[in-house]
């Protein structure tokens, strides 16, 4: 058996990190490895599609019913899912209280102590949004993941994120083992979407694994519940998810230390591709459509 | 009764270097300014300038690394502002250390019938584990309201004293305050004095000040009859009985105390502090913010005064008794020349005993500065004195109290306070628990000064009494004679003055 290999998966909220990580590593079981899902997100939804079902019982809710996180056994937080997949969701608090960092510490933590990373080649996590504090971290501390992939697409707000991750990243990566994987593009059909997912890579001295084309199967699929991968195995779409697999299972040992660049580099780029309009730009328009209107 | 001495600036000042040399520059350069010598009593009353030049720098983050004795912001507010009230519980909301170990630590006397209608000695706490600090723990909160209802239903209110984890996770105490205030018609208040604010126990007092103002004053309609003779006693926590000892010269003087802050207090009475007539202020540092504002908002004077020994006793009666008028200042002068059989007994067997002993001291609050007199008037001179926690106002006034020369430190660290101690070898060290067995191994005397070391009351006539006793125990017991060992001793003598075992014996 090779070494265990942690990955994981991080970027803006809803660009669709979940059903990509989850229909990459259901491509990934077809390369004959053995897959550990961690999803760490209050919201539990990391597992839905390998599951075909919304994760019941993750380690936080069983862990206050059952008094403290001592009390679980990992049996019964570890369901098997699609192609022999075990899946783990951290769970946490409703919106607006407690604290969901400390618990996504709390359940890596009872994970490691109890065995769950035995016997798989993959571990991997996948994690909400921003890195908005140390908890959410965690998977990127203490020789975890030894490679992120950073979800995005051609959006403002998702390159943004993009950059702020790769900031979280650099810092455990002088510390630590953790390494940009790469950054995986999700179409939204934006202008000069390819060109500007590369472009950010090439600054954030990374690369861009994979452009995942938009297509709707993916929604079909999604409403039953299940990946690409499941739903339509000969489609279109799982073949560039098996692509996307194939590079991530090649691109072991391959991560780089992430180069984050400064919000004015980052807006100055916007500005190049034409995606974001200067403040004189934006007043030219303006007067433009002032003078259209009064003649 | 006051003394007339000068202490060694310059050997102070030269000490105060020598000490700082063992630092690294930087710790050297930032501890320089929390270290200082008195200019002395006419200096200070200079002006301001002079002040700047007594006073050293204050209310500063301690530095990393170095030992010092402050406390948190929960401990300003749970262990000294809100802990003594007695018919309030008070929930040490968050993990159960912090509850557990500041349990029942400032012998805050009180009447009343623990369990039943006061809870001063009892601890409670809400005890988190992990799953309260994922999941939040407002649930919780309001089980533990409802327990503390069901469980002791005398109970006159709740504070809720928050823990620093409270301020990380982001619980909504106020909404639960609210919502079981309601419920059980009775008066709950949230207090944000989670740990990690400021830096050390002072910004505690200021929020639990605060949280009087927001959450009890205006609040419930008290059907209290005011007097214009109607004083407040603010800022006497009532250790070892100090407020019953205040309180019987007030009243003996024809005023009526309608509230002692927060020693052996009752919400009640700080519910009907904005009635009274003047708030007499004791412990200026933990209870000055509510005063100012009650002199804002309800017109009420407060003045400062000062219980320790005769001669400050003396002074604040008749202070107290010129805002009054005639009547009082008569009745305040016939209550002096009535304790000065009591005076003239304890200085006459006491001051023999401790005249020209030297005194060393490091506590917070007020006392660096209030007791400086009350040793005085025993014949004792005050050599060095310094604050755990005290602002600029507080060196300020320190000034006005100590003689030239008088080694003043500021949030002192272990490695300071030893070497100073060592340097001058006072007679008396009075600080804490932390200091006593340092200071005695030393072969030097101590007194806790925060808990009157189990003793007390110090304050007012009666409590001078006791504070001179207190004094002469620690001071002439016998067992320092036995200090060295008899071999050395042995030693000593045989070598004719000239002595290897490094004490001077003079």
């Amino acid at each position: 058996m090779a070494a265990l290999r942690q990955i994981a998966f991080y970027g803006k909220g809803g660009i669709g990190k979940s059903t990509t990580s989850q229909n990459t590593l259901a491509a990934l079981v077809e390369l004959g490895q053995k897959i550990l899902i961690v999803g760490c997100d209050p919201k539990a939804d990391s597992t839905r599609l390998i599951l075909n079902s919304k994760a019941q019982g993750t380690v936080l809710d069983l862990a206050a019913t059952k008094g403290s996180v001592e009390d679980l056994e990992l049996g019964d937080v570890l369901k098997t899912g699609y192609g022999g997949i075990k899946c783990v969701e951290s769970g946490g608090p409703e919106p607006g209280v407690g604290c969901a960092g400390r618990g996504v510490i709390t359940s890596i933590n009872f994970l490691e102590e109890n065995g769950a990373y035995d016997d798989v080649d993959y571990v991997s996590y996948d994690v909400l949004g921003d890195v908005v504090c140390g908890g959410f971290a965690m998977p990127i501390r203490e020789n975890k993941a030894q490679e992120i992939y950073i979800v995005m697409s051609g959006e403002m707000m998702a390159l943004y994120a993009a950059n702020n991750i790769a900031r979280g990243i650099l810092k455990y990566a002088s510390a630590g083992s953790v390494r940009l994987g790469g950054l995986i593009c999700n179409e939204r059909q934006t202008d000069r979407e390819l060109d500007l997912a590369e472009a950010l890579a090439a600054k954030l001295n990374s690369k861009l694994i994979h452009f995942v084309p938009r297509d709707n199967i993916v929604q079909h699929a999604e409403l039953r519940k299940m990946t690409v991968i499941q739903y339509a195995p000969r489609s279109k779409q799982a073949a560039e998810y098996r692509w996307l697999a194939e590079k991530i299972h090649s691109n072991s040992g391959k991560g780089t230390i992430p180069t984050p660049i400064t919000m004015e580099e980052l807006e100055d780029m916007l500005l190049d591709f034409g995606i974001m309009k200067s403040d004189e730009q934006m007043l030219e328009e303006l007067l433009a459509k002032e003078v259209q209107a009064t003649s | 009764m006051s003394l007339d001495y000068e202490n060694d600036g310059d050997f102070n000042s030269r000490l105060i270097d020598e000490v700082l040399s063992q630092y690294p520059d930087k710790t050297a350069k930032r501890r320089k300014k929390h270290l200082g010598v008195a200019k002395g009593r006419e200096a200070a009353e200079q002006g301001s300038d002079a002040l700047c030049e007594t006073g050293v720098k204050s209310n500063i983050k301690s530095i990393p690394g170095v030992m010092t004795v402050r406390g948190c912001a929960y401990a300003g507010s749970k262990g000294v502002v809100w802990g003594p009230i007695k018919d309030m519980v008070h929930i040490s909301h968050g993990p159960v250390g912090c509850g557990h170990y500041s349990w029942s630590q400032r012998r805050n006397y009180y009447v009343g019938l623990t369990g039943v209608d006061a809870f001063v000695t009892m601890q409670f706490t809400s005890d988190f584990q992990e799953k309260d600090i994922v999941f939040g723990g407002d649930k919780k909160l309001e089980k533990l309201i409802d327990e503390v209802e069901q469980l002791f239903p005398l109970n006159n209110g709740v504070s809720l004293q928050s823990e620093c984890p409270i301020g990380l996770i982001g619980d909504d105490i106020e909404a639960v305050a609210r919502k079981k205030a309601k419920e059980h018609d009775k008066t709950i208040v949230p207090v944000r004095c989670e740990g990690f604010r400021g830096v050390s126990q002072s910004l505690g007092h200021h929020i639990a000040n605060d949280a009087i103002r927001d959450w009890v004053f205006d609040k419930k309609e008290t059907d209290f009859e005011p007097s214009s003779f109607d004083v407040n006693v603010i800022g006497d926590y009532n250790i070892g009985g100090d407020a019953w000892a205040s309180r019987i010269l007030l009243e003996d003087m024809g005023l009526r105390v309608v509230g002692n802050w927060s020693g052996d207090a009752t919400l009640a009475e700080v519910e009907r502090a904005p009635k009274a007539t003047l708030n007499l202020i004791h412990c200026y540092r933990s209870m000055n913010y509510i005063a100012r504002h009650m002199e804002e908002k309800y017109g009420i004077p407060w003045m400062e005064y000062n219980f320790f020994g005769p001669s400050q006793i003396e002074a604040s009666l008749r202070n107290i008794a010129a805002f009054f008028g005639p009547e009082t200042q008569d009745k305040a002068e016939a209550l002096i020349t009535r304790y000065q059989p009591l005076v003239q007994s304890v200085t006459e067997k006491y001051r023999p005993r401790l005249d020209g002993k030297t005194v060393m001291l490091y506590v917070g609050g007020l006392r660096p500065r209030h007791v400086i007199t009350a040793y005085e008037d025993l014949g004792m001179e005050i050599v060095g004195t310094g604050y755990e926690f005290g602002h600029g106002d507080d060196y300020e006034r320190t000034g006005h109290y100590v003689k030239k020369g008088t080694l003043i430190y500021d949030d002192v660290t272990g490695y300071e306070l030893e070497n100073f101690i060592e340097a001058i070898r006072p007679d008396l060290v009075g600080s804490g628990i932390k200091e006593k067995y340092p200071v005695q191994k030393m072969g030097i005397p101590f007194r806790q000064m925060h808990s009157w070391d189990y003793s007390g009351p110090y304050h007012g006539y009666d409590g001078f009494a006791i504070f001179a006793r207190d004094m002469d125990l620690a001071i002439n017991n016998p067992v320092w004679g036995l200090y060295d060992p008899p071999w050395k001793e042995t030693h000593c003598s045989d070598a004719g003055g000239v002595c290897s075992c490094g004490r001077d014996d003079e």
